[in-house]
């Protein structure tokens, strides 16, 4: 009996002991992880493979650091709202994560990213980044804080059928606003059963509504959203008030989808998986990465959309230079601020980023290549007709303004859109109430009238 | 006989891990919460970093919000109609039809109802999202029958998500008061029946009375859990059109994760905590008459 008791004694000494040595004081100190938080969705799968070669790399070259992946599988808001409360506390920050180009700034302010310019000065490839797109990494105070992983454009996506049906010359290249309505009314006249020209509109369908639609329209007026050299918001722009007059007119006219239809945060599913490939939609607003649903494996494989469909550059309003709008966003890797081991958390995302894993990365998700020598790689170039076109929307693109005030001054445009396609206001009258919405934010003396 | 001192302490003990989970994982968030109203805490930018102590700024600001009122209005009809009317009503009734109802139509009925409360919430909302859609069943019924197809989610949206947890909910008051008719003695009945009560005065004067803490304790439930319903009505309609469902949940989700202020959405979600806690004693009140 007593004999028992000894040898259950020293078993529970040994677990403790071994315990002990497990636990993140012990002085051992020679392994060391990496945690990398990331997206991952039943349609997006393609940063998981990204980061899975990345950590065969990585360990491979770094005996004795191990790289853990922790996916949330998510969509963009929903990933977002994840990953803001694990960067909250150190405790849960990871160390490598994603991070929307938008979300850079505010992140900043909060202090959870790591300022990588020394780092990236020590950085041979560097150098191969897009000007433009390293932009998307800034910090208020000038300094580097994400390498973007890739970035898009938006465009016009037409369908051929329909617009031949209805006698538009092709290819079809807009000049103006005007150009626009001329055929979307032809289109209708032909076939009153199709949707000829859609533009999202109204609070459901999100950051949608001004990425893919009010913003080409505000962008090709001669005013802006925000006045960056100022940091001050605009209210009282004449741009304001004609966008959200060319909507009115595409939805009373019923030009684009019902009121009804636009207000339903599911109708972008409709556009790729139905109305486009059924021939029942003329032309819609949206990014470059709308190939990834109808390539093979896509959401909406449909093939033979590379016949069927063109795309064209927003016109700006009267054609004035530069003669077409884009926005872009797109997406970085950032560097946690708390990170116990910051060259090492470094050195694993410029293994994520080297040339071989952002191509495959970039051909994978339909992105445009960030890195100069993957846009001029050949099998980039190959990977759906439309690259060159969307690439070339680069030149005359606009990213936006991405303070921690963003969000909601977003959800006041939504809703200005929202309020003239029902019906509820005037242009005018929502612009106004744009303006004062804008005021009560942000507080007047961050304001200008352009 | 009286029980020592000691042994009642001791008799207490099998309680407390029950009070101290109770204590940290419902007390705990409710102070948090209040506690995080009165700064201005943030998912991120500067506040994130550092908030501040603002008082009660967060309470001033609701009281001049323009969708408090409107959300507040929806809270109470969405409780109100969906609840208190709706799924309790609906119970009685079928809880009482269910007693002369022959075996089989009952237990079909039965399960029919429950199977609602059986789905879980996400799959019952996208289920309710296909039967109201614009091409969904319930249009597809209507068209069927020449009648008109209105699109619900956009243009009665309200109307839509209290039909749908009117749907979702029944079950439950139904199932409370299967139990408590089923407990009022046949007796009692009988003897009403003999002095010539009608089957409503049966009802009223002598059902009801004698199930009064079963209906004040199915309206406690089904109230505090109406007003905690999120899932349902962001899936159908996320708070819109134009805030047209956005009740108090939607609104302080809204606040506090799209728009990443922590502080303003606990703000909102302190209100609908207040107001549970109204209702909740009101119950309370309600359930103390009924004893004899």
């Amino acid at each position: 009996m007593r004999r028992r008791a000894t040898i259950i004694t020293s078993l529970m000494a040994s677990a403790v002991l071994t315990l002990a040595a497990c636990s993140p004081g012990a002085p051992a100190g020679e392994a060391k992880t990496l945690k990398i938080v990331y997206q991952k969705t039943a349609s997006f799968t393609a940063l998981d493979t990204l980061f899975q070669s990345a950590k065969q790399e990585f360990e491979a070259a770094n005996q004795g650091v191990t790289v853990e992946l922790e996916p949330i599988q998510a969509e963009d808001d929903d990933y977002g709202t994840k990953l803001a409360l694990a960067l909250r506390s150190p405790a849960t920050a990871p160390d490598v994560f994603y991070e929307d180009t938008f979300k850079v700034r505010s992140d900043v302010d909060a202090g959870y990213l790591l300022k990588l310019d020394s780092h990236l000065q020590a950085w041979s490839e560097w150098d191969t980044f897009d000007d433009a797109a390293k932009a998307a990494g800034l910090g208020d105070d000038g300094g580097t804080y994400a390498v973007p992983v890739g970035t898009d454009t938006r465009a016009i996506w037409y369908n051929k059928k329909v617009l031949a049906a209805a006698g538009v010359s092709l290819p079809w290249e807009p000049r103006t606003w005007q150009d626009i309505l001329d055929a979307a009314r032809k289109i209708k006249a032909s076939d009153p059963t199709v949707v000829p020209f859609n533009m999202y509109a109204g609070k459901a369908t999100g950051e949608g509504t001004v990425m893919q639609s009010f913003y080409e329209l505000l962008y090709g007026t001669d005013s802006a959203l925000y006045d960056a050299e100022a940091k001050k918001w605009v209210v009282g722009s004449a741009g304001f008030t004609d966008a959200l007059a060319f909507l009115k007119t595409l939805y009373d006219e019923k030009l684009a989808v019902s009121p009804a239809e636009a207000l339903d945060a599911n109708v972008w599913k409709k556009v790729f998986g139905e109305w486009l490939p059924q021939a029942k939609m003329g032309a819609t607003v949206e990014g470059s990465y709308t190939p990834s649903f109808w390539q093979d494996g896509g959401s909406y494989e449909w093939p033979g959309y590379e016949q069927d469909m063109g795309v064209a550059p927003f016109p700006t309003q009267e054609g004035q230079a530069p003669g077409g709008v884009s926005m872009s966003g797109g997406w970085t890797l950032a560097v946690g601020a708390e990170t116990k081991n910051p060259d090492l958390a470094f050195g694993f995302l410029t293994t994520a980023l080297n040339k071989k894993n952002s191509l495959a990365f970039n051909i994978a998700s339909s992105q445009i290549a960030v890195r100069k020598d993957v846009a001029a790689d050949s099998t980039y170039q190959a990977a759906n007709p439309f690259v060159k076109d969307v690439s070339e929307l680069v030149s005359v693109t606009h990213y936006r303004p991405a303070t921690a005030d963003y969000p909601r001054i977003s959800a006041a445009v939504q809703e200005a859109t929202e309020a003239v396609i029902t019906g509820a206001k005037s242009p005018e009258q929502a612009a106004a109430d744009y303006d004062a919405a804008v005021k009560d934010l942000v507080g007047e003396d961050k304001t200008v009238r352009k | 006989m009286a029980v020592p001192r000691t042994t009642r302490w001791v008799r207490l003990l099998p309680v407390l891990p029950a009070v101290v989970l109770l204590l940290v994982f419902l007390a705990g968030p409710v102070l948090w919460a209040f506690h995080a109203s009165l700064t201005n805490a943030a998912l991120t930018g500067r506040n994130a970093r550092s908030p501040g102590w603002v008082g009660l700024d967060n309470y001033a600001r609701l009281l001049t919000d323009p969708v408090l009122p409107l959300s507040l209005a929806l809270t109470v009809l969405f409780v109100g109609g969906s609840a208190i009317l709706g799924q309790n009503m609906l119970g009685l009734l079928i809880a009482v039809l269910m007693r002369r109802a022959r075996r089989s139509v009952s237990a079909v009925v039965g399960t029919a109802v429950v199977a609602a409360w059986v789905l879980p919430e996400i799959v019952a909302a996208f289920a309710a999202y296909a039967y109201f859609s614009r091409d969904g069943t319930l249009n597809q019924l209507l068209g069927g029958l020449g009648l008109g197809q209105p699109d619900w989610l956009y243009s009665f949206p309200m109307v839509a998500i209290m039909l749908a947890n009117v749907w979702r909910g029944t079950a439950f008051s139904m199932l409370v008061y299967r139990a408590a008719l089923d407990d009022v003695p046949g007796e009692v009945t009988e003897a009403a029946l003999m002095d010539g009560a009608s089957g409503w005065q049966r009802l009223a004067f002598i059902t009801l009375p004698m199930i009064r803490g079963s209906i004040a304790t199915n309206l406690m439930l089904i109230t505090l859990q109406t007003l905690a319903v999120f899932t349902l009505i962001w899936v159908m309609t996320a708070g819109g059109p134009s805030n047209a469902s956005t009740t108090l949940p939607v609104l302080a989700y809204q606040e506090a994760f799209k728009f990443g202020d922590i502080g303003y959405g606990t703000a909102v979600a302190s209100v609908l905590i207040l107001i549970g806690m109204v209702f909740g004693a009101a119950y309370i009140r309600l359930l103390r008459e009924a004893k004899p």
